[in-house]
């Protein structure tokens, strides 16, 4: 249950942001440029002598923003790819999977290097393209489960029973399918915080000032020699985030589906 | 056998179609007048229309497409507007060397991932078990562009051990390789350990133990061989997944690759450059888990495919 702390823990401090953080996350005193660690900045400051502590409190709003954004755009597309495809069959399965064998055919970061290219950098397109990378595994998982289920005894006993489509879908398949969609939605919050702040760290995401994990450390590079520390902070930031989410998305497949279980 | 891979790469085709349907879209769905994308904003009325006419910009969208597949299968792929040069030559350069490191990092990650996952399944719940474990998961969780520059700083700054970037000999990619392959060792490690304790519990093996076959042999010779099966398929996911992570490491190790190229590519706006380098990792990507379900189906004559 480390996992779950974690991300309650980054959740709390992406919502008191402003209350946690002891300076102004864009406002720095330039006497104080690059400090190390003190006790008036404890994580030390950054090259325009802002504070990193705020910065990195700060940028957990970012994240969380871009990944609820992402993850519940992704979510939505998925669940009705993979119902359509999973429920109906036929052609819309076909046609909906060879889609998704394209959009799988750009490996790692390059769906979303795609869509920055074509739509431009920044916070919103971040989000989009985000989403669309994770579309094909969210949209993969409901049509599995959908497939699995739709054979089921009870869903047929419903079907002998008269109901129709929509409440077979909603009454029967949806909420069966509920365990591994949970699993997916942790473990894809974490996938694209790597995604994001790639991009950002490229300089293709999420643009400076912003104190954006990625765009901190891509800023920090510069100064990576006299001032490991304002590089250290966000990366750490970034890996703990994102094994949280790993780590609850592995707990909750343990405790949803015990099938899996070892 | 034949009739699999015949099978298997006719089904390729849709996807290498969608691909290029995607890439050609790319400059669609830049905002504005895609002549003027190509040519520059200071174009003068006379260069949009040469090269409306070039690029068959004038024709209906279908056509075009049909045109632009038409000669990326003959492997050409339009001129880069900033170094107007052919696509397909500055490809050609920089696309070695991703490959070169993909394949590296999947070499040393390969080595990593099924020494730990072996230790990991051989020693059950023990200490170097739950390490492995452990490790594995930060390994997945690093940002590879995080740890890039962490291990420039220790291994090059502090240590002088090896060069922080740049080309030339091997220990320039010794780095690169290491942290590239980080998150795949983690996969492969993790692969490898639920592969080797499905197949220890198989009956051939407690046949191998009770003959008196050595621990050693037991392992190595009966249930690795095994098990290799489902990992080789992770080999193969991984690879391509390098070639995506090598657009970070590329960038964080000022390496010529072909990731820094569509990076350059996005900033410069040249979409040529962007749409080529797309097409090529994606097509790539494609045909190494094509080898991969190949290599599959060849060293596990268990799987019929007909």
């Amino acid at each position: 249950m480390a996992g779950g702390l974690i991300v309650t823990l980054f959740v709390a401090v992406a919502l008191l942001a402003p209350i946690l953080a002891p300076y102004e996350p864009l406002r720095g005193q330039l006497d104080q440029r690059l400090m190390p660690p003190s006790a008036g900045h404890w994580l030390g400051t950054d090259e325009l002598g802002r504070d990193v502590l705020s910065r990195v409190l700060y940028g957990a709003r970012i994240s969380l923003e871009i990944q609820l954004g992402a993850v519940v755009l992704a979510l939505a597309v998925g669940l009705a790819l993979g119902l359509v495809a999973g429920y109906i069959g036929r052609w819309p399965d076909l046609l909906i999977m060879r889609v998704i064998d394209v959009m799988m055919a750009f490996p790692g970061i390059f769906l979303a290097l795609a869509i920055i290219a074509a739509l431009g950098t920044g916070l919103a397109n971040v989000i989009i393209a985000g989403a669309i990378s994770l579309v094909p595994q969210f949209a993969r998982v409901v049509r599995g489960s959908i497939l699995t289920l739709r054979e089921k005894e009870f869903v047929e006993a419903a079907r002998a029973l008269g109901e129709g489509d929509v409440i077979i879908i909603v009454r029967y398949l949806l909420p069966n399918s509920l365990a591994p969609i949970i699993v997916q939605t942790s473990l894809r919050m974490a996938t694209v915080l790597l995604t994001a702040s790639g991009l950002s760290f490229l300089g293709l995401g999420v643009q400076p000032p912003s104190p954006e994990w990625g765009a901190m450390l891509s800023n920090a590079r510069t100064y990576m020699i006299t001032a490991p520390h304002v590089a250290a902070v966000p990366g750490l930031a970034i890996m703990l985030v994102v094994l949280g989410f790993n780590l609850l998305g592995d707990g909750l497949r343990d405790a949803l589906d015990p099938r899996l279980r070892e | 056998m034949v009739t699999y891979v015949a099978r298997r790469l006719i089904l390729l085709l849709p996807v290498l179609i969608g691909v290029s349907l995607v890439s050609f879209g790319l400059l669609q769905l830049v905002p504005g007048d895609p002549a003027l994308i190509l040519a520059g904003e200071e174009a003068t009325e006379e260069v949009l229309t040469r090269i409306r006419h070039e690029y068959g910009l004038n024709q209906p969208l279908p056509v075009q497409f049909l045109a632009y597949l038409r000669h990326a299968v003959a492997g050409d792929l339009g001129i880069s507007i900033q170094s107007r040069q052919p696509v397909a030559t500055l490809l050609a350069q920089r696309f070695p060397f991703t490959l070169k490191l993909a394949f590296l990092a999947i070499l040393v990650s390969a080595i990593l991932g099924v020494i730990a996952g072996v230790v990991a399944a051989t020693r059950r719940n023990s200490t170097l078990d739950l390490a492995a474990l452990l490790g594995s998961l930060v390994g997945i969780s690093l940002p590879i562009f995080w740890l890039g520059l962490l291990a420039i700083l220790i291994f090059s700054v502090k240590l002088r051990w090896l060069p922080a970037g740049g080309t030339g000999t091997l220990a320039h990619l010794i780095l690169p390789a290491l942290v590239l392959g980080a998150a795949s060792s983690a996969v492969i490690a993790r692969t490898t350990r639920a592969s080797m304790l499905e197949v220890l519990r198989q009956d051939y093996v407690r046949t191998a133990r009770a003959k008196g076959v050595g621990e050693r042999v037991v392992i190595y010779r009966h249930a690795l061989k095994n098990a290799m099966i489902p990992i080789l398929t992770v080999f193969g996911l991984e690879f391509g997944y390098n070639l995506g992570g090598a657009v970070l490491t590329e960038t964080v190790f000022s390496l010529p690759g072909v990731g820094r190229l569509i990076v350059e590519g996005i900033f410069a706006r040249d979409y040529p450059v962007v749409q080529g380098a797309l097409l090529l990792v994606a097509t790539t990507f494609v045909l190494v888990n094509l080898l991969t379900d190949v290599a599959y189906a060849f060293f596990d004559p268990r799987i019929r495919y007909d």
